[in-house]
């Protein structure tokens, strides 16, 4: 029983990042969004370098937000226009798991792409390196979060009117603590404050929402598709 | 007595109808009280002047929409669990008084803060947490409103209260930490100096006052809510053509 839920669970992801490899222009949009709103930034406020220093930790963290937010649309939508989703429902396997399945390969499609092109944003906004290192460490953390809590969004209005706007107003209160925690770690690390206690809440946050988000957002899903 | 009894809308409507004038009442009448307590018997505050005296409007409503919150994620809970209709139209019903509540909270609040702080809005704890109460609340009406199947509609905002609950504490502390790590905030208001004994009474005057106000505004919209659900239901029909 156990084998076969985590071969269902390989399956889900493999299965999700072979339809990211087939679709590319999904995944490069949202990558490509999160590079455009982070470098509108200097344009909108000016290129004085201290003050891009001081707001940056900001502007990367908002515009994360923003990307996974913006991807969520994607998480089960397809899957649910045309009945995949009724057949993850209908399984055997607990639907959580599945469901988490989904989540890890949202994130390593939407997520760690953004993660990992970070300090190289960071670097047009003159963060020193300890606060480039601790930008790429919170985003790490952080952005599990951001598609976990997502995925309840995202599950709870699938097929609903205004899907888009509606998943943003649902979404981005909940993601307030992710964005207090992420960027306070960065500007701590930026003014040579201590980054551990900022760290450790956001890693405490992704463990909760790793506990509950994922049985929320099968609690959602079953409702969505009665 | 068996209090299930009420759990069903067809009791329930007569009932919330014989409710709603006292509530209304109560409310009005400790309003009328209150207001009087804060307008002319209360002294001048010798620091802020008369501009305190928006703390009675200001401070009831601040309780009422953090309190609301509660008892709408408590009726949307009760409804996912037990699958009563009834539970899920209370807390839709609670929801638009919530969000009244923390709108007139951060309005007056900015009233207070602009002879008192010098400025309309800071980004103190308290406020940015209201703040985000306040979009919380509208999440929830917008998605209720955007669900057209309305048993759907009860269970998809039921999660979306509860997961709301959870992270409205979480939220409150963030934003403390937030606020206290980024800007030495020089204004507070856990440091209130100990109020007159006047203060004190008015002020709980005014929250019986808004809490009497909430629930028959909710009442009154619960029985608007169970009449388009159950209006094609006999005894609808039965009240109509009485």
């Amino acid at each position: 029983m156990e084998a076969a839920a985590g071969a269902a669970c390989r399956a889900v992801v493999g299965r999700d990042l072979l339809i990211a490899a087939r679709r590319r222009s999904d995944v490069l949009t949202t990558f490509f969004f999160f590079v455009i709103v982070v470098s509108l930034f200097p344009l909108g406020v000016g290129p004085q370098p201290d003050m891009l220093r001081e707001i940056a930790p900001g502007v990367v963290w908002v515009a994360a937000l923003l990307a996974a937010m913006l991807s969520l649309a994607r998480m089960f939508g397809a899957d649910y226009a045309d009945g995949t989703l009724e057949q993850l429902v209908l399984t055997p396997q607990p639907l959580t798991l599945l469901v988490l399945a989904k989540v890890l390969a949202h994130w390593l499609t939407t997520g760690l792409p953004l993660v990992l092109v970070a300090p190289l944003m960071g670097l047009q906004f003159d963060l020193p390196g300890d606060a480039l290192r601790t930008l790429l460490v919170s985003l790490l953390i952080g952005t599990p979060a951001l598609s976990l809590i997502g995925a309840v969004g995202a599950a709870l209005t699938l097929g609903v009117r205004g899907g888009g706007a509606l998943t943003a107003v649902l979404v981005l209160p909940l993601y307030v603590p992710v964005l207090v925690f992420g960027a306070g770690a960065v500007t701590a690390s930026a003014t040579g404050m201590g980054v551990a206690g900022h760290l450790s809440l956001l890693g405490a946050m992704t463990l909760a929402a790793l506990v509950f988000a994922p049985w929320a957002t099968a609690m959602a899903l079953r409702i969505s598709l009665e | 007595m068996n209090w299930f009894k009420y759990s069903s809308p067809p009791t329930f409507y007569p009932l919330a109808g014989r409710m709603v004038p006292w509530f209304m009442g109560i409310a009005v009448v400790l309003g009328l009280v209150g207001l009087y307590i804060a307008l002319f018997a209360a002294p001048t505050d010798f620091q802020q002047g008369d501009a305190y005296r928006i703390i009675f409007i200001h401070v009831p409503a601040a309780w009422m929409s953090m309190f609301l919150y509660v008892v709408m994620a408590f009726w949307a809970g009760i409804g996912l669990a037990f699958n009563t209709r009834l539970s899920s139209m209370m807390a839709h019903a609670v929801a638009p008084t919530g969000a009244l509540m923390t709108f007139i909270a951060l309005w007056t609040g900015a009233f207070w803060g602009r002879p008192t702080w010098g400025a309309w809005w800071v980004w103190d704890a308290r406020l940015t947490s209201e703040l985000i109460l306040l979009f919380l609340y509208l999440g929830y009406l917008s998605l209720v409103s955007a669900i057209d199947d309305p048993r759907r509609a009860d269970k998809a905002s039921a999660i979306l209260a509860l997961v709301g609950a959870i992270n409205v504490p979480i939220i409150y502390f963030s934003v403390k930490w937030w606020n206290t790590l980024h800007q030495g905030s020089s204004v507070s208001i856990t440091r209130a100096p100990s109020m007159a004994r006047i203060m004190l009474i008015g002020m709980l005057v005014m929250v019986f006052a808004f809490w009497a106000y909430s629930i028959a505004a909710s009442l009154t919209r619960v029985r608007c809510g169970i009449l388009d659900r159950e209006r094609n239901a006999a005894w609808v029909r039965d009240l109509r053509n009485d």
